[in-house]
């Protein structure tokens, strides 16, 4: 069923069920957020998204207000724009302000809204929220003084990970995200809170001081992990990865593992083969492709020539796609000439 | 088992209990045994009288029930050796007789005559302080669960809603919703399964008459409940109390086990097929649990956090069904209602505010305690012909209602009528109830940050507005209060103010403000003198004010010195005395020890 309503003057369609906010977005109508996230179930909690509709008393949150029939939304009043102007100078006033320094520089909301409200100065001051304590694991930097509590790491955990490693502890001015008992993090590091905090409270470890978003360019790939092939985008600053992303509109969502978001160091080790070996002499020498595939096919037949096809078996990889492996075991099967074909991920 | 000649009831409340009430019980246990007396002793809950606790009545067979107050070790031991032994009254410590019980006494005050009670009108309150609140014949004695099997018997929901609607009965929480619409939403909604939940997160500082109805008269709590899950077709009831309430936890629990017992509560009640049973849920005492969306969350074991309206209780609530919540006061009026009919409680009140409405008389005032008055009388019947006015003789400065949501009412308003639309008029709320006398000593900048840390240490910390907001408001307010306060202060207070009223999620922030703004608009001139002249009026705030001795009137009598704990005073004996200002720390000893007013504190 559609719903017929204005925005900004601008008569609008909208689903039954949908928000202002998301029939704000399907027009390309803007409306500032710090805690909605499309992915994740509405919060409210932020307020900057803070609408006014005609008939209700006061400025409502476009984030969960449903669309009703004949609506008439104004999302830029001065009403709204003042109280926005509030909530970051507020949130800026309980926050280091050292953007100089914060691995989000350039890439981060609440400098985005301080920059277009044009906050230097702020009203408001007073005592600002400092954690120094530092958790021990190698993967995700909780810089969490610089939380504006938000919720999306929290919602990210329990909605799309499934995993509820993080919540709010404490009341008021002292609310805080932490693990229970605010012990070290000792999740999967998935990293999905990393990819959706909009500022720096939240970023990977091994990307610290590795360039931000000036000079960074982002390189579209397939990660090799495992065969979901998610989509990665490799930030690369001159030849080194800088950090990992992924975009909402792939196949994987935008969602990654701590293998595709932090393990990609082996690409720069100097271990890494980057051509085959051939064991000549009892010493493993560089080989082209074409020249080890020879080798190996030669050495097939004669396998097979010598003591039939079944002595030879085929193991598979859980890293190679679908098609990969059908490809192998039809390799296996009509090639070779036996079933001995298996696959690591079997168990 | 054979009535006891004569009868001793101690008042046994969480106040009565901790001004002594459980060591009088003993004694007087004790010493009637001592001295082989007929003595049948009994407790009961709190009558409101907060002011002369420990109460204790003696009722003589035959004769008047008589309320003793302030009653001391000595007391007891005096009160059992003449009125329980010979029936003769100790009148020094009497407060007042009740005639109902039998023959009167001769200079003894009738208690409804009392000042503190003849303009009260007692609905939600009548058994509290009557009866025994762990016995379910005593509240079935008082016309209990006749409105439960009235509703039950005529087998009509609607039936109910109608009579409460018809009623005008409003929610006693704060909000002033009225309940029948409520519940008319929610017998709509279309469900499976429906809840039932009774607010009892009572959190507002100085208010306490949840905890006392939950405390003297649980039953009325359990059939408020059932006619209310009958009415929107609920078969599950979630008491939500604060964990700090423990005897009303207990209560609640005997009560519930009694009404299942007696097949109030359980599959089928009063064997209709009506299944209705009900859980306690203890909170862990936040303030924000008050707010109906944050006290779901917190039933369903999640973090108790507000989430945006709508949807509605009445049609997503707890678990997702639909769900509505009373107040303990509201629900309390309930049962009342049925009985008595929507007509008896429509007559008390005004127009739009229907009933009564139970206050917690606080603050600077003569008789403090928990009142029923019927809506529409003024604050100045309520501070002065019940409260008995100002103590010490000072003058009435203001009274805060609503608590940390509401705002303070001034001298000129003291003849506003209280209920919902004229006391929101005057710029305050009637809210769940609390109502805290200020008088000239009291600072109002001061007043104002008291709530404020009270409401930035209890916001949940979710919304931007609430949780920064109300500490910068509170910071603004502590600085002015420690003479820092600025040229600017004062605009910045009332933006910021207006801004968190409009942007902040639930109502926990959204009248958080209140306190600063109304004290603001009433006492601007004061918040002025703190910054301006860095001076405070009231003489309150520490750092703004100074202690020294009036040379002329000093008797070099020495108390000032004696009790001075940081030996900041100097002076022989007979020869005026001298305060070092620089190692004053301002605790004010001196000022309380001077017999000749010879300490001066501006």
């Amino acid at each position: 069923m559609s719903i017929k309503l204005t925005i900004d003057g601008k008569e609008v369609e909208a689903d039954l069920g949908a928000t202002i906010l998301q029939t704000a977005r399907k027009y390309g109508i803007y409306i500032p957020t710090l805690c909605d996230n499309p992915a994740l179930e509405p919060y409210g909690g932020c307020r900057l998204c803070l609408v006014e509709v005609e008939g209700m008393p006061k400025p409502t949150t476009s984030c969960t207000t449903p669309v009703t029939e004949g609506m008439k939304v104004k999302t830029a009043t001065p009403t709204v724009e003042r109280l926005r102007k509030t909530v970051i100078e507020l949130l800026l006033s309980d926050h280091p302000n050292d953007c100089m320094i914060c691995e989000r520089a350039g890439d981060c909301k609440l400098q985005e809204f301080a920059y277009f409200y044009g906050l230097r100065a702020n009203r408001f001051y007073g005592k600002r929220r400092q954690y120094t304590k530092q958790d021990g694991n190698p993967f995700i930097e909780r810089n969490m003084d610089k939380c504006i509590l938000c919720g999306q790491c929290v919602r990210v955990c329990n909605e799309v990970q499934g995993v509820g490693a993080i919540d709010i502890a404490y009341r008021g001015f002292d609310a805080k995200v932490c693990p229970s008992f605010e012990r070290d993090l000792n999740c999967e590091f998935c990293g999905q809170c990393v990819s959706v905090c909009p500022t720096g409270a939240l970023s990977g470890r091994i990307w610290e001081k590795k360039g931000r978003a000036l000079n960074v360019k982002e390189v579209e790939t397939t990660c090799s992990y495992c065969g979901c092939g998610c989509q990665l985008n490799l930030h690369v600053r001159g030849n080194e990865i800088a950090r990992v992303s992924s975009k909402p509109d792939t196949h994987n969502e935008g969602w990654l593992c701590v293998k595709g978001r932090f393990g990609y160091e082996f690409i720069t080790s100097p271990d890494r083969l980057k051509t085959p070996l051939i064991k000549k002499d009892g010493k493993f020498t560089e080989a082209t492709w074409d020249e080890a595939i020879a080798y190996i096919a030669a050495r097939f037949k004669k396998i097979v020539e010598d003591h039939g096809p079944d002595s030879l078996a085929g193991l598979s990889s859980a890293r190679c796609t679908n098609e990969e492996n059908f490809l192998f075991q039809k390799f296996m099967r009509a090639v070779i000439g036996t079933n001995n074909v298996d696959h690591c991920a079997r168990l | 088992m054979e009535k006891a000649k004569t009868e001793i009831i101690v008042g046994m409340g969480t106040c009565g209990i901790t001004a002594g009430a459980s060591e009088i019980y003993a004694h007087a246990a004790d010493y009637a045994r001592a001295k082989g007396l007929d003595v049948k002793l009994s407790s009961t809950s709190c009558i409101g009288m907060c002011h002369s606790e420990v109460l204790v009545d003696v009722v003589v067979d035959g004769f008047a029930r008589v309320t003793y107050g302030n009653v001391t070790i000595a007391a007891i031991e005096e009160i059992i050796d003449s009125h329980a032994a010979i029936n003769v009254p100790v009148i020094k410590y009497t407060i007042a007789q009740m005639p109902s019980y039998g023959k009167v006494y001769d200079d003894i005050p009738v208690f409804e005559q009392l000042p503190y009670m003849n303009k009260q009108e007692r609905v939600v309150l009548s058994n509290c302080g009557f009866i025994d609140p762990l016995s379910i014949d005593d509240y079935i004695s008082h016309g209990g669960y006749e409105a439960v099997k009235k509703v039950i018997g005529a087998g009509d929901p609607k039936a109910a809603i109608e009579i409460i609607k018809a009623s005008g009965l409003r929610g006693r929480g704060g909000a002033g919703f009225p309940t029948g619409l409520k519940w008319e939403f929610c017998n709509k909604a279309q469900s499976d399964i429906k809840y039932i939940i009774c607010n009892a997160d009572e959190g507002d500082p100085g208010a306490f008459m949840d905890r006392s109805v939950l405390e003297g008269d649980p039953h009325a709590i359990i059939e408020g409940m059932l006619i209310a899950g009958f009415s929107i077709g609920a078969s599950y009831g979630y008491v939500y109390c604060r964990a700090e309430y423990p005897l009303a936890i207990s209560n609640l629990k005997v009560a519930i086990a009694a009404a299942h017992e007696r097949g109030f509560l359980g599959d089928s009640v009063l064997n209709s097929g009506f299944k209705f049973n009900i859980k306690i849920k203890e909170g862990a005492g936040a303030f924000v649990c008050g707010e109906e969306t944050a006290l779901i969350a917190s039933i369903e074991g999640l973090r108790g956090m507000p989430r945006a309206k709508p949807p509605f209780p009445a049609n997503k609530g707890l678990w997702g069904k639909p769900t509505v919540i009373n107040n303990v006061e509201t629900l309390a009026n309930v049962p009342r209602i049925i009985v008595r009919g929507a007509d008896w409680f429509s007559s008390f009140g005004t127009e739009k505010s229907k009933g009564t409405k139970v206050f917690a008389l606080a603050g600077k005032i003569n008789r403090g305690g928990l009142i029923e008055i019927p809506m529409g009388i003024t604050l100045r019947e309520i501070i002065y012909d019940i409260g008995g006015g100002i103590p010490n003789g000072k003058a009435f400065k203001a009274v805060q209602t609503g608590g940390p949501s509401g705002g303070c009412l001034t001298t000129a308003m003291l003849d506003t009528p209280v209920d919902y639309e004229s006391i929101a008029k005057a710029g305050s709320i009637v809210g769940s109830g609390g109502m805290i006398v200020l008088d000239e000593d009291n600072c109002m900048v001061n007043i104002a940050k008291f709530f404020l840390e009270f409401t930035q240490s209890e916001s949940c910390g979710k919304c931007t507005p609430c949780r920064i907001g109300t500490k910068r408001l509170y910071e603004i307010l502590d600085r002015i209060t420690n003479g820092k306060g600025r040229k600017g202060d004062l605009e910045l207070l009332e933006e910021l103010s207006e801004d968190i009223r409009a942007a902040s999620l639930c109502g926990l922030g959204q009248t958080a403000p209140n306190p600063v703004l109304s004290t603001l608009r009433n006492f601007r001139e004061e918040y002025a003198a703190h910054i301006d002249e860095k001076r405070c009026p009231a003489a309150v705030c520490k750092p703004l004010i100074t202690f020294t001795i009036i040379e002329k009137t000093c008797t070099g009598c020495m108390a000032c010195a004696r009790s001075c704990p940081v030996n900041a005073i100097t002076g022989e004996k007979k020869k005026p005395h001298f305060i070092t200002p620089e190692l004053c720390i301002k605790c004010g000893s001196c000022f309380d020890a001077c017999k000749f007013k010879s300490v001066l504190k501006k």
